[in-house]
């Protein structure tokens, strides 16, 4: 600091902004924000993440965009990186193969007409209007501020009623008691489960956020699944919308779903 | 006769008495439950979070607000969060010894079995301490080695990853 | 001479009587077993899968709390339309009505995932959803029915059994209203989703609730050896047949509309021509034997006359409403939800009408036995309440019920 040593000169411009230092270093932070720390993650995008102590607000909306044409027809790695990330697929011993919970579930289509065949991963659509939870009795099933749908299981009371009216069958019952479970995914017998979006991983990380089936996919190096903010127009998943479009699965339903899909 | 009735009445009296007085006859102190240690102190001061007694008495009331917080609003700082609980008073699998909540050590279940109250917290949320190797979502996980694996001990991380990796798809 | 018809409690002491009760009881022990069982082990016991949610035991459920609102018909007709031939049938139609209704919550409550979670349901209230409107129609209406109950049981309170039945009469519409709602309001389902499955409910709702309501009737004359009369009986079993055709019209106009549609061509494919098991229950069952037998024989000349023919009737309907239910409930969820129109889909969860993968479901012996514990808990309230309160008149011969009727006759 030079006031010490002139105290004169500090006198004389004691309001005065240096413009010209204050363009420099506006313009090196500004360069420095737009450093690619990683690819796709740049600087100014990782004091994007909330808090942990702030409520989630309407200002985000999570989604996924899921490139079918990079979606590969044996590969599951997006299942196994769920399973692995949120502790089922291998817990549920007495259970009939379709009773077990499938948070997320690969999907092989051909056109009828074409013969067209394309594969992709179907979950938890975490609709705008979802019917999940318009028909929750008590109020479990629920939609987050920042578009995630959740079931709280303290108060599911294992009607099913939400599993019958998902349109996209993301649901899962759980029909017998469960041991080890993972912190991030209490989940447990008698109650209704599905997709969360890795809440737990978006609550930390929030724009940088990877889910698992995203991550299980990015090491396969398919790179199929883009995580980010619907509602922040700079987010890449805003901008590959905007540039190529995306279709929702049962749009005619008008639920405004998060999760948009391309090459469907 | 009379006095025979009499007699047989005060008796009657007598024992009846010494049945409802027999509780004042035990032990001062009933036996408190053993509730082990914690793995690790908050601070210097203070071994959990809050104080001892303001927790004995209000955890409950403390883990309904924080549920509501976390699930409906995101919230998941560590100062009530049930995990962390679980991580400084309960021991992990690799301490040697795996404490589910139905055994009387497990931290929660001592208490709680001694005092009769029923909690269903552990059906649905982990008991136990899971080491997680976190790995920052832009460094790729280290692929698991393929190995035969049997679930015999608790399923740990590690070995969810294998089984995963077998295909196991349910 | 206008005959006063009095009411009386059942006066049977005998083997009898305690016998039904006893076998009533077992039933419903063996019952709560079978609910122990499922709630302590998990549903993975049962037949109800993560393709099929709702098995027997909704089956079961739905039919006793639609055939319940229907039981209370015969009461409305007398309090709400002054059909004095019905007045003196009203203390046990509203009787079975509630009998019925709680047979029918308790086989659904006890299916639950949770159902130590019962107080949460009457805390946590998400008005948005049919379910939590239907929590409070049910016990308002339980509510209700006692209420008018009393009024027609106290004398004092007979000046208020009109607005009484006014009141059930209302509130037992709603509430069929939100049953049938339940199914139509989801939209993701092809079988269901339909404005017509609210009224659809109401006109089987007549039909069932009667058709119980004469078994009833039948068995507790009959093995009180009180008199019933062929005026009260004929009445009751032609309107049995006008509700049975009624039924048939709602589900022809309901599955005509659905074949109209391009897009639920597929799910009335299924239900009609190459669902299996559904198929069968369907043509067999619901329609045949549930509907087009029994109407032919109450309305045969000859035939409708007999007192086992109207018994046999009425039990062909109940066992026909029973597996129009099946396959409303179970025959809807088998058909798999049409994701992507126009492709062949295979899937780990199976997913795709395309591929004729209907999802399979076996009723399973404890959800069965759930479900039959709920019909004795019905007869159980039945058959003790009428042993403590004066619910049957003492005689329902034609004289008693109506002099001009059996002076005619003459």
């Amino acid at each position: 600091m030079i006031q010490k040593h002139d105290p004169q000169m500090h006198q004389s411009q004691p309001h005065e902004i240096d413009s010209a230092r204050r363009k420099f270093l506006g313009g090196s932070a500004g360069a420095l924000a737009g450093v690619a720390i990683a690819p796709g993650v740049l600087l100014s995008q990782v004091a994007l993440a909330k808090p942990a102590d702030q409520a989630v607000s309407s200002d985000n909306r999570w989604g996924m965009l899921i490139d079918t044409n990079k979606c590969d027809k044996g590969c599951d790695a997006c299942v196994r990186g769920c399973q692995t990330e949120n502790g089922w697929g291998s817990n549920e011993t007495h259970s009939a193969e379709t009773q077990t919970a499938q948070w997320i579930r690969k999907v092989e289509l051909r056109d009828k007409n074409t013969g067209h065949a394309t594969s992709l991963p179907l979950m938890c659509q975490h609709c705008e209007h979802p019917p999940c939870v318009d028909v929750c009795p008590t109020g479990a099933s629920f939609r987050r501020e920042d578009g995630i749908v959740l079931v709280d299981k303290h108060i599911c009371i294992g009607c099913r009623y939400c599993m019958m009216a998902c349109p996209y069958k993301a649901r899962s019952f759980i029909h017998e008691a469960l041991q080890d479970q993972l912190p991030v995914a209490p989940r447990g017998k008698g109650t209704v489960e599905s997709c969360t979006l890795c809440v737990h991983r978006v609550d930390k990380d929030g724009e940088n956020a990877v889910p698992a089936c995203a991550e299980a996919c990015n090491s396969e190096g398919h790179e199929a699944f883009v995580f980010g903010d619907l509602n922040n127009p700079e987010s890449r998943i805003s901008q590959e919308l905007a540039k190529h479009g995306g279709t929702q699965i049962r749009a005619d339903l008008g639920l405004n779903v998060a999760i948009r899909y391309r090459g469907i | 006769m009379a006095v025979m009735l009499r007699n047989l009445r005060s008796l009657l009296l007598l024992a009846g008495m010494t049945l409802l007085a027999l509780p004042l006859t035990a032990q001062s102190g009933t036996p408190l439950p053993d509730v082990p240690e914690a793995t690790k102190r908050f601070s210097e001061t203070q071994g959990c979070v809050e104080p001892t007694e303001d927790m004995r008495k209000n955890h409950m009331k403390m883990m309904l607000h924080k549920r509501d917080q976390t699930m409906h609003e995101g919230i998941r700082t560590p100062q009530h969060s049930l995990e962390e609980c679980i991580n400084c008073h309960v021991p992990g699998d690799d301490s040697g010894k795996i404490v589910r909540i139905d055994s009387k050590d497990h931290f929660c279940a001592s208490c709680h079995s001694y005092a009769g109250v029923t909690i269903d917290c552990f059906e649905c949320h982990a008991d136990r301490p899971v080491k997680k190797t976190e790995f920052h979502p832009l460094v790729a996980k280290p692929s698991p080695h393929h190995a035969e694996a049997t679930s015999t001990g608790p399923v740990t991380t590690g070995t969810l990853e294998i089984l995963a990796e077998e295909g196991k798809l349910q | 001479m206008k005959q006063k018809i009095y009411f009386r409690e059942v006066l049977n002491n005998g083997t009898g009587y305690y016998g039904l009760l006893a076998l009533l009881l077992a039933v419903i022990l063996v019952g709560m077993g079978a609910t122990y069982y499922m709630e302590h082990h998990g549903h993975y016991v049962t037949g109800m899968n993560n393709q099929i949610v709702w098995g027997t035991p909704h089956v079961f459920a739905v039919f006793l709390i639609v055939a319940a609102s229907g039981a209370l018909n015969i009461a409305s007709i007398g309090s709400v339309f002054n059909k004095k031939l019905y007045k003196p049938l009203a203390p046990l139609s509203g009787l079975l009505a509630i009998a019925l209704l709680a047979g029918g919550l308790a086989v659904l409550v006890l299916d639950l995932g949770r159902p130590d979670r019962l107080i949460v349901a009457m805390t946590y209230y998400n008005f948005k959803s049919i379910f939590a409107w239907n929590i409070i129609l049910y016990t308002g209406f339980m509510a209700i029915v006692i209420v008018y109950l009393w009024t027609m049981l106290e004398h004092k309170m007979n000046g208020y059994t009109k607005t009484a039945g006014f009141i059930a009469f209302i509130w037992r519409l709603a509430l069929t209203t939100g049953t049938g709602s339940i199914f139509g309001f989801l939209v993701a389902r092809e079988a269901y989703d339909a404005a017509i499955m609210a009224p659809m409910f109401i006109i089987m709702s007549f039909s069932f609730g009667l058709a119980i309501f004469l078994l009833v009737l039948m068995a507790a004359y009959r093995w009180t050896d009180r008199a019933l009369g062929d005026v009260i009986l004929f009445h009751l079993k032609n309107l049995l047949g006008v509700f049975a055709a009624a039924v048939l019209y709602f589900v022809l106009v309901f599955h005509l509309t659905n074949l109209y549609a391009a897009g639920h061509s597929g799910v009335e494919r299924f239900i009609l021509l190459d669902g299996g098991i559904y198929t069968k229950l369907f043509w067999i069952g619901h329609i045949l034997l549930g509907n087009l037998l029994p109407i032919a024989m109450l309305f045969h000349p000859t035939v409708g006359k007999s007192r086992a023919a109207i018994a046999w009737a009425s039990i062909l309907i109940i066992v026909g409403g029973l597996i129009q239910m099946y396959v409303i409930i179970i025959g809807g969820q088998a058909y798999p939800l049409n994701l992507f129109p126009g492709m062949d889909v295979v899937s780990s969860f199976n997913d795709g009408p395309a591929s004729g993968l209907a999802h399979s479901y076996t009723p399973s012996t404890p959800e069965f036995l759930l479900g039959i514990a709920g019909i004795a808990i019905a007869l159980l309230l039945v058959a003790v309440a009428v042993k403590v309160l004066r619910f049957l008149p003492e005689s329902l011969d034609d004289a008693t019920v109506d002099p001009h009727a059996s002076a005619a006759k003459d």
